[in-house]
């Protein structure tokens, strides 16, 4: 029988446990003009059923398609000569590839020996007779469930509570899902860099100069040993993350200023969608708005006061994600002066304040907090930020704070190791995974505060 | 025109009015206000006169020595007509209160003496108010400057989120009052004690004025209002978010800043009302009903309205 099959025949028994349970639930009190006797109604009953024949025979389906493929592996190997099974694990498992290959009709590598014949049928009769296991468990276990739940309905059993506990309990699985993905992904990071560290020593990488992680390929090339200081890529990554900063936090906050409490209604309604379309734009499309226009310009602008500029400068890649971090700060700063309850602002309006001055000695102040937390998660956005200085700021990692040079920085690197052909396991690959390590550690650790600072502040005028 | 938009509404508040309530109160009360006083012996029936809502307002609108003087005042939010054209004279030296259901108007109009609305983009005032008899809603006037001379506490304490010097130094500081950080500190001694509440906090002027008490906080924004020297107090429903003895605290308060500036109090309490004040003013649905005496429109209100009001019928 197909899976596509069993499955549709295991909702169909569901439905019907449904329409059983619940109608049973109905009998068991003579009738729906009785059904305040029931403790919960009678749909609930017909859940539960439900449930009982779903579950245990889907995690059992779930079950068997993970173990399914290695006891049959396992059992093929078994029944292999003694001189196959002495084979290294790479070949055995190449020729266990062959053997699945030729029982389900793939191409099959080399010739096909009377050994790999017998095997392949055997795989074949193998994998029929797990199906028909399979599918007699299933079925057997979504009768017994059903039955088992059918049984147990009676006036005064609380199905709703168990419909509630099982509800819950996938609630509480979909919420770990993200969760446990950003453990899994951690945690892969974290090993990988200390891969990473087991070949190049940690003070090298935290406080090493030079920048230059070419490895080589073939074990005879020349200039093979890679340099790994990552010191001039978080020099660079402060550079830029600082000039975006520099542009972000004094427009944005004056845009916020402005919006919170001095347009007018019309202007706001107007302008604040323009702000989120800005939020919106592919950061893609701001890199080549950098690379293209804003870095030429920079240069030509530089040329003509007698600056000598790169062409690929920080300053570029600065100023483009500045505008780019502008929304997220304009947004934040703006929360954070209209949560200032009215109240404060009718007091200080009432004594006698300007808007200026109420603005600059009342709002301000009391928003500062929330405005300190915009801020840092901005800063964390822009130390993450990748394809704007991946097409602006150039690859060459030079260790200065002129920002008329060109720099590199963590994310620009993080893709430069990783595209193209590279072997998983050299220290050049590696390192991508301990300055990812690096960056993490940095944004985590600004979001957190960031997000305190901006809660404890919400907290404080509720 | 406005009187033209709510006469119909008032029709039905006419016919209805007597349909609900036969003249029970017409014999105690109309008895004893004829025995006191002649006016009302010349109407022998005060229901009949006065228990529509005409527009008019009965008892004294004017005051010996008027500070305030509010000539037909008009109050619109967008259509919603809030206030509908209120005449109210208020002494120097004097409690006026403010009494009438939620939503009548009181607050609305409260904020046309200080210009408050003028922060609300949808309010549109109309008609005059002099204080000292200088327009208020004159171009040459300068809203910054009124609000300095015209105070407000509101009816939540909002204390800054600064420290307690520096929410009574804020409104000298602004208004560049003081010469020097000697004569600061004096203005705020001065007016923290003034609010009654110097002895309570002397010792920690540098801590958070968000950390008083509710009553506490209350008596900090009096503080801070009367740092910056007003010749008027505006009280929204100063004492709606304290308990009982704090109320009675800042009532006390009210009593003695009497002595030296004019004070208008919004309450919805009738015996705060009664202790506090010396001439109390009805309002209903932007009406202003009856202006009197506190006594008076305690013991012996001229209209029906206002009775009902006091009495307890309607609130
Ligand atoms: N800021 C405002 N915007 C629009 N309408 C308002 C505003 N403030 C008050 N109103 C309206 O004006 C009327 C009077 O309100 P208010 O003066 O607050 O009454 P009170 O203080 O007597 O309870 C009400 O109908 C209210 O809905
Ligand atoms: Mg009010």
């Amino acid at each position: 029988m197909q899976t596509t099959t069993l499955i549709l025949l295991l909702g169909a028994m569901t439905f019907i446990a449904f329409y059983l349970g619940r109608s049973r639930s109905l009998a068991t009190v003579g009738g729906a003009a009785k059904l305040a006797k029931l403790h919960s109604l009678p749909g609930y009953y017909g859940y539960y059923a439900a449930i009982w024949v779903l579950l245990p025979s889907l995690a059992l389906v779930l079950l068997w398609t993970i173990v399914e493929p290695r006891v049959i592996v396992a059992l093929i190997i078994k029944s292999l000569p003694q001189a196959e099974q002495d084979l290294s694990a790479g070949e055995l498992n190449l020729l266990v590839n062959n053997i699945r290959n030729l029982a389900t009709g793939d191409v099959v590598s080399g010739d096909i020996s009377v050994l790999l014949r017998e095997a392949s049928v055997r795989f074949q009769e193998l994998t029929a007779t797990s199906r028909q296991l399979l599918v007699t468990l299933t079925l057997g276990f979504a009768v017994f469930g059903g039955a088992y739940a059918y049984r147990r309905i009676a006036p005064g059993f609380r199905a709703r509570n168990r419909v509630e506990q099982v509800v819950s309990a996938f609630l509480i699985a979909a919420s770990s899902i993200a969760i446990l993905t950003t453990i899994g992904i951690v945690l892969s990071v974290l090993f990988e860099a200390i891969r990473f560290f087991r070949e190049v020593p940690v003070t090298e990488f935290l406080f090493g100069l030079t920048w230059s992680p070419q490895t080589a390929i073939r074990a005879d090339q020349v200039g093979s040993s890679g340099s790994f200081g990552a010191v001039p890529l978080f020099t660079g990554t402060l550079l830029i993350t600082a000039i975006a900063m520099f542009v972000a936090v004094p427009v944005g906050l004056m845009t916020a200023i402005y919006l919170a409490e001095y347009s007018t209604p019309r202007i706001r309604a107007i302008t604040k969608p323009i702000l989120e379309i800005l939020a919106g734009i592919p950061t893609v499309v701001y890199g080549f708005f950098a690379a293209l226009t804003v870095a030429p310009f920079v240069r030509r602008a530089g040329e003509a006061i007698g600056f000598d500029v790169a062409s690929e400068s920080a300053l570029a890649a600065g100023l483009v994600m500045g505008i780019m971090i502008i929304p997220l700060v304009s947004s934040l700063s703006d929360d954070a002066i209209n949560a200032v309850p009215r109240a404060m602002r009718d007091g200080a309006l009432a004594l006698g304040s300007t808007r200026s001055e109420t603005m600059l000695r009342v709002l301000l102040p009391a928003a500062l907090p929330g405005i300190v937390g915009g801020v840092l998660l901005a800063v964390s956005r822009a130390i993450g930020e990748t394809m704007i200085v991946v097409m602006a700021a150039g690859l060459a990692a030079n260790l200065t704070i002129n920002p008329l040079e060109a720099v590199t920085t963590v994310t620009v690197q993080i893709v430069t190791l990783l595209v193209g052909d590279q072997e998983f396991d050299s220290a050049k690959t590696l390192a991508a995974f301990a300055l990812g390590l690096v960056l993490f550690v940095v944004t985590l650790g600004l979001n957190v505060i960031g997000l305190k600072v901006v809660r404890r502040y919400r907290e404080a005028y509720d | 025109m406005a009187a033209m938009t709510e006469s119909s509404g008032m029709d039905e508040a006419t016919a209805a009015a007597p349909a609900v309530k036969p003249q029970a109160p017409a014999n105690g009360k109309a008895g004893d206000g004829q025995v006191g006083r002649g006016r009302d012996a010349a109407r022998p029936d005060k229901d009949a006169r006065h228990s529509a809502l005409t527009g008019r307002t009965v008892g004294q609108v004017r005051c010996e020595n008027p500070f305030i003087v509010a000539e037909n005042i008009d109050v619109f939010y967008g259509d919603n007509h809030a206030i509908k054209d209120v005449t109210l004279e208020i002494g120097r030296n004097q409690v006026v209160a403010l009494i009438g259901p939620s939503g009548c108007g009181k607050s609305t109009f409260l904020r046309c003496l200080n210009r408050m609305n003028d922060s609300i983009d949808i309010a549109r005032v109309t008609g005059t108010i002099t204080l000292d008899g200088q327009d208020i809603y004159s171009r040459d006037l300068d809203p910054v400057v009124l609000r300095a001379r015209v105070g407000m506490v509101f009816q939540k304490p909002n204390p800054f989120p600064k420290s307690i010097y520096d929410n009574v130094a804020y409104g000298p500081r602004i208004h560049g009052l003081a010469a020097d950080r000697a004569e600061l500190d004096e203005i705020v001694h001065v007016s923290l004690e003034r609010a009654g509440l110097l002895k309570e906090v002397k010792d920690r002027l540098d801590e958070p004025g968000t950390g008083l008490s509710g009553g506490q906080q209350q008596r900090l924004c009096i503080a801070r209002t009367i740092a910056v020297n007003p010749e008027v107090i505006l009280m929204d429903e100063p004492c709606s978010a304290l308990d009982p003895i704090a109320t009675a605290r800042i009532e006390d308060l009210i009593d003695e800043l009497s002595a030296n500036y004019a004070i208008v109090i919004v309450t919805h309490s009738m015996q705060q009302a009664a202790r506090v004040s010396q001439r109390v003013a009805y309002f209903h649905l932007g009406t202003l009903v009856e202006v009197d005496e506190t006594d008076r429109i305690f013991t012996n209100p001229q209209h029906k309205l206002t009775e009902d009001y006091v009495t307890g019928r309607i609130g």
